[in-house]
């Protein structure tokens, strides 16, 4: 593995890899000195060219805890959207000794892009509505803790599928481990571009609810145009919200996760949210060790040698 | 490939270290064996039974992986990283375990990983094979066999839990490892 930028095409083997050794970096964290020596000396850059808090403060504390040192880039206010200005800004990280550099931007494809002039591994950390490996990463982490695998997992992922790339990455990371996934959202908020999806889809959440393992609710992504595609929020609240009273119909093992920042009322209630079986703090705790596995495989030597 | 160790010396190799390990420390009371991944874990399974045989009362032990301790990630293939699993070392008595004392190198890395999880009263270093040529100032408190090599032969070291049988062997170095060992 050279770069990690898609969950799309990544083999069973791989991923499995991946999270092996994210289980011993969990271990890592608990530690009373969760630290440990692997990437000293290496520098990780995270340049986040699009809001964010859990991953880039995840990525920080992943190169951390394995003793490498962060550089930090953000775009403030000023726009940098131009190739010509991306190209330039990899560039001069690079000058500054970046060893590996995780990107997050707008723009779908941006992190191929970086890989191409970083000359140096680069993580995605989520190019617009397109990728977020690592989000898949400890997502499945957290199933596979949870439930001890994913071979036969019956998860529904529920809400935005248009706009989000957790769902993107999501469906390639469940299905390759073996879960059967269903995508539940209204027709407005499905991709025009399911076609080679392994998936089934439904627009009636509660038909699946009953039969699931796992509910993975998603954010409505206003700052994307999520919610202009449906006429009110108590309207979607009332047929695609992880609502208590849909919460008390579920299997009484299904867990319920999200990907974060969640916006009690609308996608999720307030009363799931803080259930023991919403599994939100441990996918993002999670985050971290399957982050650190990644940096880990990338910069921590390479098969070929 | 030739032997130098049969089951049989390994075995009575393995007998002398664990009542070598309790004359030194009095008993064993208050030892963790620690063995190092991945042949140290059967061996330091092993003495731990020789030692609950001989003390009649139960030995902690635990498993150390140092992939994350290494200081070659570099010039070496990937990693697989294996658990790490041990008891609280905090004033005990650690015996690290491993197969073969070489460059030291191993054995500074668990030295490390050691003092992340605790604060250890006393640590001590128990191998089967010493084959000399330290590169860092670390020795062994207890070794099966002394064994004068050259670097450019290969010590294999076989254990029944993992690899079917027990022994030591020597590989020859083939012509080419010879020309690049010169």
């Amino acid at each position: 593995m050279k770069h990690l930028l898609t969950m799309e095409g990544v083999d069973r083997a791989t991923l499995t890899s991946l999270l092996d050794d994210a289980d011993e970096f969990y271990e890592v964290m608990h530690r009373p000195i969760p630290k440990v020596p692997a990437l000293r000396g290496k520098t990780v850059a995270t340049m986040f060219f699009e809001p964010s808090t859990r991953t880039k403060m995840s990525f920080e504390r992943a190169a951390k805890s394995l003793s490498a040192d962060t550089l930090s880039f953000s775009p403030g206010t000023s726009s940098l959207k131009k190739g010509e200005s991306l190209k330039d800004t990899v560039l001069t990280v690079k000058a500054m000794g970046a060893d590996l550099m995780v990107v997050r931007h707008t723009s779908t494809g941006a992190a191929w892009r970086v890989a191409e002039w970083a000359g140096v591994p680069v993580v995605n950390g989520g190019d617009g509505a397109h990728q977020h490996p690592t989000q898949a990463l400890l997502d499945s982490l957290t199933l596979r803790q949870h439930f001890g695998g994913l071979d036969g997992l019956r998860v529904a992922i529920v809400g935005d599928i248009r706009h989000s790339r957790v769902a993107r990455s999501d469906v390639w990371a469940f299905t390759t481990l073996g879960a059967e996934v269903t995508l539940v959202a209204p027709p407005t908020l499905l991709p025009p571009d399911l076609v080679g999806w392994p998936v089934a889809v439904s627009s009636d959440f509660d038909d699946v609810l009953s039969e699931v393992d796992a509910v993975y609710v998603l954010r409505v992504q206003a700052e994307r145009g999520g919610a202009s595609v449906f006429p009110s929020v108590a309207e979607y609240r009332q047929r695609y919200g992880m609502t208590n009273a849909r919460f008390n119909t579920l299997k009484p093992d299904t867990i319920v996760m999200h990907p974060g920042p969640m916006i009690r009322g609308i996608e999720i209630d307030g009363g799931v949210a803080v259930d023991p079986r919403c599994k939100v703090l441990e996918q993002v705790t999670n985050g971290v060790a399957v982050r650190m596995a990644v940096l880990f495989q990338l910069l921590g030597g390479s098969k070929d040698v | 490939m030739r032997s130098v160790m049969s089951g049989g010396d390994m075995d009575r190799a393995l007998r002398r270290i664990a009542h070598e390990i309790v004359e030194r420390n009095r008993g064993a009371d208050d030892l963790v064996i620690v063995g190092i991944r991945t042949r140290g874990v059967p061996l330091a399974e092993r003495l731990m039974d020789l030692l609950e045989e001989i003390e009649g009362s139960s030995v902690a032990s635990g498993v150390l992986d140092i992939g994350m301790y290494r200081d070659d990630l570099d010039s070496r293939p990937r990693t697989v990283l294996g658990p790490t699993e041990v008891p609280i070392i905090d004033g005990k008595t650690i015996v690290l375990v491993d197969d073969v004392l070489y460059t030291g190198r191993t054995i500074r890395a668990a030295l490390d990983a050691l003092a992340d999880l605790g604060r250890a009263a006393v640590v001590q270093l128990a191998v089967i094979v010493d084959r000399g040529h330290r590169e860092l100032p670390i020795r062994a408190d207890f070794v099966g066999k002394n064994l004068p090599t050259a670097r450019a032969e290969h010590v294999t070291v076989r254990v029944a839990e993992t690899d079917g049988e027990d022994g030591v062997w020597i590989d020859e170095p083939t012509p080419q490892e010879q020309g690049s060992a010169a």
